[in-house]
């Protein structure tokens, strides 16, 4: 490992090996946080370099939620310079606006009520990405990339007890709106 | 359960997250109790009709090559500093507050009891592991002796708890001495029975990861192995022996613990 240039590039082969099959996991997420995709492309990428720059320190054995929580400090360190640096632009007020309001705002007036029906996953991609930042970060990360409470947990940074809760509340607030969405008294 | 705590509850049932007996628990309340039920139901329509969306996405192809590309080249960068993965960076979000602080706590002291945890499987190896070292010729015992009057002394100083040391010689569990091991770091005290000609090592430490009310059982590599608490400390037993061997061996170490009279 000590400045040999063939072994480098054995190491970047194995960390390619290991890693680039997650990628649909960690682009999903970072649409999810980031929320469009050219911001989601460049936060996957950078994981990518971060992720293989820190490789050396990686102990697996699980790659995926290792992958998942790089991309979240990068999507972090984004948002953190978004507000730090520049004058707050709608999108940024939007995402600062729903990451400091953990409370849960019952969103009963919920515009596509009428395309429901036609294309529910539609709607539930919607209603996913308009939970606010904790809690649909604890659900894509249990529904979409399937993660254990406690690698979600790990992820996130937090005790497994708020990954629980977190679900919990996620999957209530989901039932809310999507009751909402259809129109239907619960 | 109660039907405060059944949201968390009915979660992780649906998620697969609890361990056996208490899922049993839950579907069993489940079955008693129709508001449960139905939230129930509730709970699992939402995930399943989240599953069925389809939310995954597949990243681009261009995305995977401008990653292929971009490797080699991070790969040639100099070594950053190795502090980047701390899991704790709980402050970002402005520290965890969800609706209900209640739920939260709540949920915090039921993951002690409910879930079973990585860092209690990996005591749980590592139990194993000592296990199979104690079983190596000349590393059963330090202190060799069927007195309990001997061996309990011989713990002092050593490890920071003082092991209970009971003679079950009668029960046909025989005492045969104690050890000192070390789990997870920490050093832990062993106390050696033997059971017809299978060796039983009872582990006695302070905390060995989470606190259990319950005992469950469990095989790891061929061993059975049992985790409970009592009177303030964790105790891992570890055997050969059929499980309900271990099973009654781990009833009379409680029925000794306990105070006579007391149930």
């Amino acid at each position: 490992m000590t400045g040999e240039g063939n072994g480098e590039h054995d190491r970047a082969r194995r960390f390619r090996d290991a890693a680039l099959p997650y990628l649909d996991d960690v682009y999903s997420l970072a649409r999810y946080l980031m929320r469009n995709p050219a911001d989601a492309e460049d936060a996957a990428q950078e994981c990518y370099v971060r992720a293989l720059r820190h490789f050396d320190s990686y102990r697996g054995p699980a790659m995926k939620p290792w992958l998942l929580t790089i991309l979240r400090n990068v999507c972090n360190a984004e948002f953190a310079r978004r507000r730090k640096q520049e004058t707050p632009t709608d999108l940024s007020e939007h995402e600062t606006a729903a990451e400091e309001l953990p409370i849960w705002q019952e969103p009963t007036s919920s515009p596509e009520t009428t395309m429901v029906r036609r294309q529910e996953g539609d709607t539930i991609r919607r209603l996913v990405a308009a939970l606010p930042q904790p809690f649909r970060e604890a659900i894509v990360l249990r529904e979409i990339n399937d993660l254990s409470y406690h690698e979600i947990a790990e992820v996130a940074g937090v005790p497994v007890g708020t990954v629980m809760s977190r679900l919990a509340r996620a999957r209530s607030m989901l039932r809310a709106a999507w009751n909402g969405a259809e129109g239907a008294m619960p | 359960m109660n039907c405060e705590d059944s949201e968390i509850l009915l979660n992780a049932l649906i998620d697969g997250e609890l361990d056996a007996g208490h899922a049993r628990d839950v579907e069993e309340h489940v079955t008693a109790c129709s508001a449960c039920a139905k939230k129930l139901t509730e709970f699992r329509e939402v995930h399943d009709a989240v599953s069925a969306a389809g939310l995954k996405m597949a990243a681009p192809a261009h995305l995977r090559s401008r990653i292929e590309k971009a490797l080699p080249l991070a790969s040639a960068g100099v070594i950053a500093p190795r502090k980047f993965f701390q899991p704790s960076r709980r402050t970002f979000f402005g520290g965890f507050a969800v609706g209900t602080a209640l739920s939260a706590a709540l949920a915090a002291s039921l993951v002690l009891t409910v879930v079973r945890t990585d860092q209690e499987q990996t005591i749980a190896n590592e139990v194993v592991s000592a296990h199979i070292r104690s079983l190596q010729a000349g590393h059963l015992m330090d202190v060799e002796t069927s007195d309990q009057h001997t061996v309990k002394p011989w713990f002092n100083g050593r490890v920071d708890v003082s092991p209970p040391v009971i003679d079950l010689t009668a029960q046909g569990f025989r005492l045969l001495g104690g050890r000192l091991d070390y789990i997870d770091g920490e050093p832990v005290a062993s106390v050696v029975y033997q059971r017809r000609k299978h060796i039983i090592n009872l582990f006695v430490a302070q905390r060995l990861g989470a606190s259990h009310a319950s005992t469950r059982i469990e095989a790891i590599q061929g061993y059975n192995v049992r985790h409970w608490s009592e009177v303030g400390l964790d105790f891992w037993a570890v055997s050969d022996v059929a499980p309900d061997e271990l099973d009654e061996f781990d009833r009379k170490i409680a029925a000794a613990l306990r105070p006579a009279g007391s149930s």
